[in-house]
């Protein structure tokens, strides 16, 4: 009897990409504290040791208490709390969670619209291409928080009454419409050169549609560095998300993120409360660093002239 | 040549119609400008009155050839928050964020070329791994947290410099400066470090891999062959051509540095553009939010011409190719 051909678990377990991992301590490191920075976003409702939301939990006597290891500090407040005597380490919780939500979904739309674009603009060619890469040029020459700003206001301009939602579809928006063009000019790139290779020139004699070439036969091979640039991706759109928020244009404050707690710890900087925001700054370049150094090793890995 | 100056002409003036035409459609169909100036309480009479006279009556074309003539102008309306000219304002503005973004780019070249010299010539030393491993956190790390930390270690602990305003301002004409005053180079220092910080690792990063492809080609070892010093050889030789494309990208970035400086000026409260443009932002002030749109796109566009047409003049290779493309 011949031994059964391994899953998709054991072919990834046995390939490079693995081998690889575990013998990079960087990426492990950095994945081990990705991974746990989302379990905690992921499960804040069970992990967080109180709900920062529930305002029948809060007692304003205790607010503005400083870390656990300070003088008055005490242990069921590990990271201290904020003015309103809301548990720091909780909304810190809370607002990864946000962040995360508001940086993966940003990515993902701007990687649907990208790669469609890219697909488009390298498989069509001429007039096309020549377009979507004229208005990609544009773009680029502005720097991306500025275009993120620019959307988010014209956003803020046409809906003035928004309610919470809304303000988080804007805020989604902008920072996707600002990444496509990553995704748009990576994609039009390895475009460019499947699409003379033999089985593109196959599939096309034997009369298969345009559309059904894009995406069964090119897409799959163009995926590579679309994966790599979506790791960089997020972690450059929860910079985006947090930044927007810090400057007051970002999500709502009732449900505040990463960048929200440390615009509003920012006011009691001065009067010595530095916990309030420096600990959601922390958090933030976690998670940032982290996926960005995973993102370098996956870039590294996947790059067969490395190898 | 005149023919690739003439295009480059027109790419520029294209790009900035359609900025122009962004701007214009923000005026047209976000908000109502005669709601706006006239309350609630108008009669239908006098709101086609206003709106013949503010000329809304006229078909698309005429009001956006309007628009553009007063752009040209600088003249863009009312500030629908504060009431006054938006060129006023800008105007007022414009010194503090010109002096931050240029006090910034001037600290990052003059901190960033020798750190990347050094990466480079002792690639394998401790503290070049010490500089590459920094420099990789300085891209995860935030803008405002720098200043923010910054304003805790240096204003509120050490309580060593201001972190709030512009400080002592000298009035020369309508050009107010903090440059001349002692107060007002205290009050620059934070904000312009924050601000040179995203462009330091990037100029870093940028001089160190310029070095290292030159230091390997032909010259530099025929240099070395001749029995020049290192000295010669790493400065006079080698350093000479990195800087070329470290400084064009560095004016390439001062437009990024105006841009960028509005998240430093909210963290200091810099009273700059870009804190009228947050603020206009937050209050959906369109009138400041085009206008200041404009006026970047200008300063970008305007960079990004004289490079092109300063890098035509010093590459003869450049004459070439645009001669053979028409």
């Amino acid at each position: 009897m011949t031994p059964k051909p391994p899953g998709a678990l054991g072919r990834f377990l046995a390939g490079d990409l693995w081998h690889s991992f575990t013998h990079s301590p960087v990426a492990m490191a950095a994945a081990l504290i990705a991974a746990l920075c989302v379990f905690c976003a992921v499960f804040a409702d069970v992990v967080a040791p109180h709900n920062p939301f529930d305002l029948a939990t809060l007692e304003l006597g205790d607010a503005r208490l400083p870390p656990a290891w300070e003088e008055d500090g005490r242990w069921t407040y590990l990271l201290g709390t904020d003015d309103q005597g809301r548990d720091i380490l909780s909304a810190l919780m809370y607002g990864a969670r946000i962040s995360l939500l508001v940086g993966v979904a940003s990515v993902l739309l701007s990687m649907l619209i990208g790669v469609t674009l890219g697909l488009l603009s390298g498989y069509a060619g001429g007039k096309t291409d020549a377009f979507i890469m004229r208005v990609c040029d544009v773009m680029l020459s502005f720097p991306s928080i500025l275009i993120a700003l620019l959307i988010d206001g014209v956003g803020r301009a046409m809906f003035p009454n928004a309610h919470a939602s809304l303000a988080f579809t804007v805020l989604i928006l902008a920072i996707a419409l600002t990444g496509w063009v990553q995704y748009a000019r990576t994609v039009r790139g390895s475009t460019l050169v499947e699409r003379n290779k033999e089985y593109v020139q196959a599939a096309r004699i034997i009369g298969v549609p345009p559309a059904r070439i894009m995406l069964r036969h090119v897409l799959p091979n163009v995926m590579g560095p679309v994966l790599v640039l979506s790791t960089i991706q997020v972690a450059s759109a929860i910079i985006t998300e947090a930044t927007l928020s810090f400057l007051g244009v970002g999500v709502p404050p009732t449900s505040p993120s990463l960048g929200t707690l440390i615009r509003v710890g920012n006011d009691f900087l001065f009067s010595g409360e530095w916990w309030i925001t420096i600990f959601p700054g922390a958090m933030l370049v976690l998670i940032a660093l982290s996926v960005n150094l995973l993102g370098d090793w996956l870039r590294d890995a996947l790059n067969p002239r490395l190898q | 040549m005149l023919a690739f100056i003439l295009r480059r002409l027109l790419q520029a003036v294209a790009v900035m119609l359609c900025v122009a035409f962004i701007a214009f459609m923000l005026f047209q169909y976000v908000g109502d400008p005669v709601a706006n100036m006239l309350g609630q309480d108008a009669t239908p009479e006098q709101r086609a009155q206003l709106r013949a006279d503010l000329g809304l009556d006229q078909p698309f074309p005429v009001q956006f050839a309007r628009f553009v003539g007063n752009a040209v102008h600088g003249e863009f309306g009312l500030s629908l928050r504060q009431g006054r000219r938006v060129s006023q304002l800008i105007a007022e503005r414009l010194p503090a964020t010109l002096e931050l973004s240029v006090v910034a780019a001037v600290l990052a070249l003059a901190i960033g070329v020798p750190m990347g010299v050094y990466a480079a010539l002792r690639r394998n030393s401790f503290f070049s791994h010490v500089l590459m491993t920094v420099s990789l956190l300085g891209v995860s790390l935030p803008n405002f947290l720098i200043g923010i930390v910054l304003i805790l270690v240096f204003a509120v602990l050490l309580k060593w410099l201001p972190s709030y305003g512009r400080g002592d301002v000298v009035a020369l004409g309508p050009w107010t400066t903090g440059l001349l005053t002692t107060d007002g180079w205290r009050h620059l220092i934070l904000p312009s470090i924050t601000l040179a910080a995203f462009q330091l690792t990037l100029i870093m990063r940028l001089v160190r891999a310029e070095m290292l492809e030159v230091l390997r080609t032909d010259y530099i070892k025929f240099a070395r062959a001749r029995g020049l010093s290192d000295v010669a050889v790493h400065f006079g030789h080698a350093l000479k051509n990195t800087l070329v494309p470290v400084i064009t990208i560095t004016g390439l970035q001062l437009g990024s540095l105006i841009a960028f400086a509005i998240i430093t000026e909210q963290v200091f409260q810099w009273p700059g553009m870009g804190l009228l443009f947050i603020q206009a932002v937050t209050f959906a002030d369109i009138p400041v939010m085009a206008a200041y749109l404009c006026l970047i796109a200008l300063i970008f566009v305007v960079i990004n011409l004289v490079v092109d047409l300063l890098y035509f003049a010093v590459d003869p290779r450049l004459r070439v190719g645009g001669a053979s493309a028409h």
